[in-house]
């Protein structure tokens, strides 16, 4: 069933009785051309491509728990391409593009708001790292904004401009940034990849990863039985080292818990997505009113999905010295989800040392805004087991031959890398 | 996380006096080969469950310690300071 406007008057009409499920729920096939393990934004955003776009339909996407209920549904939404590395900008770029057409594409509403990402200068040599960043950008064919203070006062009153220690001094804007409803990416990348003919399989959780005695992948074990494939696509970042170990592979990873945040509903205050430059700390406001808000990973290994009290004050302590007004409101929710937090703070879609096992993994902060760039390369090097251009120096050997991408030097411990 | 960390010099203290370096993985002598020295500074085998990590007793003894814990269920097994598992090729 396609969407349209003419379809909700038909089901408003007809007291929404017809409305049909999204996607159907198969039992497995006994093999596949394509499985992919992982039903979260990557995993279905590949199954979607693959099928979409390089005509391969005979896939598995196995998930473990339900659609959307991994790390696709516990971001901030953020989506943007304000980078400054070759490694990554025509990457995110690549992404924001497909952002920008992905509604009349998949035929959903995703509430795609393209309402604006603000980063903050707080000196001088931080904001001539910006003007450096927004001059790259704009290389690239990218948009970019260095906005003074004046102009910032009159855009974002309630920033606190004259803080004593991190004064704001400029702001780099990227006006096509902003924010998506990330569960309608899962469950509209879900229903496109299931209409072409993906099975989607929920609650079917890998055990072991068979192979052949030349080494190559045969299939999986699940708690569904035995699954033969041609080619095995990992896309599990939170777990992609016990995935991957299954393979016999270790990985630059380490697995860390992230928080979020979101406050009551408030009248509409905050327009744009704010990045506190003095800290790590963003926030936006949803159109439900709350305002949706995060910071720093915790700092040491997890696979919990829940954080620690210390990160929290931490999160609000930068939110409150960024915007004091956000001292009177309160927090309704917060929750935790799993990073892959590889070495240089930047992610890896390749091809592994098995022949016929493709690895996409170590998503760090930064996976939801990547979601459809990174199926649609992900599914490329699947379907031609090639590199897309735009994600070629996302190497899973880039460590061994010292091509790091150190974009944030955002790894686990950064200060070892 | 657990949000006490028995220090074997300092007692029972708030995790916040620790910093954590990450995996306590053996050094490899100086002379050893790209591949070890690859494996260890980037390569981890982040496990599911039971991990030993380095940690820092920075607002405390100043002391490195190796703490064995449990990355899902936050248990703490044990702290031990780090000179007491040298390694037998120092």
């Amino acid at each position: 069933m396609r969407y349209s406007a003419y379809s909700i008057i038909k089901q408003a009409l007809s007291g929404n009785r017809l409305w049909k499920p999204a996607w159907r729920e198969p039992e497995p096939k006994s093999h596949y051309d394509v499985i992919i393990v992982g039903g979260g934004g990557h995993g279905l955003s590949t199954a979607y491509y693959l099928a979409k776009e390089f005509g391969i339909t005979n896939i598995a996407v196995l998930e473990k728990g339900y659609i959307g209920s991994g790390n696709v549904g516990r971001n901030t939404t953020i989506i943007r391409s304000n980078y400054l590395l070759e490694g990554n900008i025509p990457f995110y770029e690549f992404s924001l593009k497909l952002w920008e057409g992905l509604e009349q594409d998949f035929n959903y509403n995703a509430m795609v708001s393209q309402r604006g990402v603000m980063m903050l200068a707080h000196s001088d040599g931080q904001r001539d790292a910006y003007a450096r960043r927004g001059n790259a950008m704009r290389m690239h064919g990218v948009d970019a904004e260095l906005l003074d203070r004046k102009q910032l006062q009159a855009l974002m009153p309630y920033l606190n401009y004259d803080h004593a220690r991190f004064p704001i001094l400029a702001g780099l804007l990227q006006k096509r940034g902003g924010t998506v409803r990330h569960d309608a990416v899962a469950w509209g990348y879900a229903r496109g990849a299931d209409m072409r003919g993906v099975d989607i399989i929920q609650h079917c959780e890998v055990n072991a990863i068979r192979r052949d005695e030349q080494g190559r992948v045969t299939g999986v074990e699940t708690n569904k039985g035995f699954i033969g494939c041609n080619k095995l696509a990992l896309a599990t970042a939170g777990h992609s080292s016990e995935t991957a170990r299954m393979a016999g592979l270790e990985l630059p990873i380490e697995t860390h818990v992230l928080q979020a945040f979101v406050s009551e509903g408030i009248k509409p205050a905050i327009d744009h997505v704010i990045v506190y430059g003095a800290g790590h700390f963003y926030i936006s406001q949803s159109d439900k009113g709350g305002l949706v808000f995060g910071a720093d990973i915790d700092y040491y290994s997890s696979y919990a999905q829940r954080g620690n009290l210390a990160t929290v004050e931490h999160t609000m302590e930068e939110g409150v010295s960024l915007i004091p007004g956000l001292s009177r409101g309160k927090v309704l929710r917060s929750w935790g989800g799993v990073m892959d937090m590889s070495m240089d703070g930047s992610p890896i879609i390749d091809r592994t040392p098995i022949d016929n096992l493709y690895l996409n993994a170590g998503w760090c902060y930064g996976g939801f805004k990547a979601t459809p760039a990174s199926g649609f390369c992900f599914a490329h090097l699947i379907a031609k087991n090639e590199s897309h251009h735009v994600s070629r120096f996302l190497r899973l050997d880039r460590f061994e031959r010292g091509h790091m991408i150190d974009e944030a030097g955002k790894g686990p411990q950064p200060n070892i890398h | 996380m657990a949000s006490l960390i028995t220090c074997p010099h300092c007692g029972t203290r708030p995790k916040e006096e620790f910093s954590i370096r990450g995996a306590a993985l053996a050094r490899p002598h100086p002379a050893a080969s790209e591949e070890d020295w690859h494996a260890y500074v980037y390569l981890r085998e982040n496990p599911k469950g039971r991990y030993q990590e380095y940690w820092h007793h920075a607002a405390g003894c100043r002391r490195w310690l190796i703490v064995d814990r449990d990355n899902v269920t936050h248990d703490v097994f044990s702290v031990t300071d780090a000179a007491s598992i040298r390694e037998p090729s120092e």
